[in-house]
């Protein structure tokens, strides 16, 4: 498959498909269903300084297209991630992007310091876009100048390159790239999760137990495109597109709108095979379509 | 070990108000070992309705490698899957979860299986293989009312069965849970699914030493990965530890979960 190897910074891919952070906890669920060596790489649920339990239920509700989520970062803590989740997957041959999370600078530079020290971790992403908690999380990702501030402390830590997980609940997403670029950033990740609702019905409250929640699934497919295709045009900065990937269709939409390098969320849930089905379609497309190497569709759309 | 497969539809018919039993045909069910596990089911191949829907496993045939469940068409994903015909096909991912420990009942044992509506299906396969152990059985089942009651005689067949209607229009008026104390039942062990509220009062029967309890939630996944369907264990001592119903559940012992 050497039309699908992409070299980014800290990342061999042999493939550049990987499940996103949050659609596939540790791996170990899916380990059951295929070898977690025939990805791209693996983004791991979002780790904490200390554990959490994330929100009370309700946590999901579906949505025409997509679905909202309101897990609210629910992890083992930074300790037993290190110790039992990145340790159990080393027997794997796939690099580990470590999503990082914290209420406050210093739990984000002191999650990055430690966990980006693990042999099998080969970049971080920073959260700064989960809007599923109160503090922390998108407070940091939708002011330009705070997401460079963190960007610039995370890096002074980091062991391994660091990429910015953006979220769409802004404006200008130009500006928040070229503000994590200004920062050190060596990547960037995008799109996280678009704030939403559901109100029920018969009980006139909202159905999450959070109230909001993040929307994905292929309904904010064409906002990540659009976000991708602005964002590739005015940074250097390699794109790891997501939002509603379920085709390889979509994949090479990502590709042509400028990304790099793509993750696969929600359809993790509808199909828990859908990585190496990917994987195996693409390959299969750029065949049929002569395609001698992935990376060549890269921003065709604007070039 | 979990599959996908195509299942076929081999027939289905609406057996009481909303509520269908659907049999389907294929190789997963070489997979179903133990009553009390789930398949999750994506009614269509469009991208509305999403994601799947859990639904028990009501009866496992081996020999013809076909299933029945029994659920209630009420959301749009059970409502696609209502519609199918025989011949149609549906995309079945399972099984999955753990199931009801059939062991934990020894041959000549009695088991009081309590269920509440849509949680009724599963006990049916589970008495099937109590009973083929020589484990006898005794049921409660307990419905909204007649026209929501279903499988009341197919249980009779497998042993003593007791039903209880909110309204008094099928058998006695009450809760599962009047039925029980109003006829002094005991066992050695017990196993219920029903609503959270009918599982908390079952807990507090001490109808039997020991028991299992199936719990009912919203689910992403289904496999343990999205974090949609986590509860409190009982002895959580930080506040952080958590159970995932889709796959440490659903089934599990009685007093584990914080109900």
């Amino acid at each position: 498959m050497s039309r699908m190897n992409i070299d980014l910074p800290g990342l061999s891919l042999k493939n550049p498909v990987m499940p996103a952070s949050g659609c596939f906890g540790f791996g170990r669920e899916f380990s059951q269903l295929f070898d977690l060596s025939e990805l791209g790489a693996i983004m791991i649920k979002a780790t904490t300084e200390e554990p959490r339990y994330g929100n009370a239920t309700p946590r999901v509700a579906e949505t025409p297209a997509g679905m909202l989520n309101a897990i609210g970062l629910q992890n083992p803590g930074l300790e037993k991630v290190i110790g039992n989740e990145l340790e159990w997957l080393k027997q794997f041959d796939v690099p580990i992007i470590a999503n990082v999370a914290g209420s406050q600078t210093e739990d984000y530079v002191q999650v990055a310091k430690e966990i980006s020290k693990v042999e099998n971790v080969h970049a971080l992403e920073l959260n700064i876009s989960c809007p599923n908690v109160k503090t922390g999380g998108i407070a940091f990702g939708t002011i330009p100048e705070t997401a460079k501030e963190l960007t610039k402390k995370v890096k002074e830590v980091s062991e391994v390159p660091v990429y910015v997980k953006l979220s769409p609940n802004v404006s200008d997403i130009v500006g928040m790239a070229k503000a994590v670029e200004d920062g050190g950033a060596d990547g960037i990740t995008m799109i996280n999760t678009l704030l939403g609702m559901r109100i029920d019905l018969k009980t006139g409250r909202p159905v999450l137990a959070n109230r909001t929640g993040g929307l994905s699934g292929p309904a904010v497919k064409p906002v990540a495109v659009r976000m991708v295709y602005e964002v590739s045009q005015k940074t250097n900065l390699p794109i790891i597109g997501m939002g509603g990937i379920s085709t390889v269709e979509d994949i090479i939409e990502f590709y042509l709108a400028g990304a790099d390098a793509v993750a696969i969320g929600t359809a993790n849930f509808v199909n828990p095979f859908i990585c190496t089905e990917l994987i195996a379609g693409l390959d299969q497309y750029l065949e049929k379509h002569n395609v001698d190497h992935i990376s060549e569709l890269k921003g065709l759309s604007w070039k | 070990m979990i599959q996908k497969e195509l299942m076929t539809v081999v027939a289905q018919s609406e057996i009481a108000k909303n509520i269908f039993e659907m049999t389907l045909k294929g190789t997963l069910v070489d997979q179903m070992d133990e009553p009390g596990k789930f398949v999750h089911l994506k009614a269509g191949e469009e991208v509305t309705p999403l994601l799947r829907r859990p639904i028990s496993i009501a009866r496992i045939e081996p020999e013809k490698q076909e299933f029945t469940m029994i659920y209630r068409a009420e959301g749009a994903g059970t409502n696609v899957l209502a519609r199918k015909r025989p011949g149609d096909k549906v995309n079945v991912l399972g099984p999955l979860g753990h199931g009801f420990p059939v062991g934990e009942a020894q041959t000549g044992q009695t088991a009081l299986l309590i269920g509440g509506g849509i949680g009724v299906p599963p006990l049916y396969e589970l008495s099937r293989r109590l009973n083929a152990k020589g484990v006898k059985t005794i049921h409660v089942l307990g419905f909204q009312n007649q026209a929501a009651a279903f499988y009341t005689e197919q249980f009779a067949l497998l042993g003593e069965t007791y039903v209880a209607t909110v309204d008094g229009s099928l058998g006695e008026q009450g809760f599962v849970t009047d039925v029980v104390n109003n006829h002094g039942l005991k066992a050695d062990i017990f196993y219920s699914c029903g609503p959270t509220v009918m599982l908390k009062a079952v807990e507090q029967l001490h109808a039997a030493p020991h028991g299992f309890i199936s719990l009912e939630e919203r689910m992403g996944c289904g496999i343990g990965a999205c974090f949609a369907c986590v509860c409190h264990p009982s002895a959580d001592e930080t506040g952080t530890s958590y159970l995932k119903i889709c796959s440490d559940g659903p089934v599990f012992k009685a007093g584990e979960v914080a109900l």
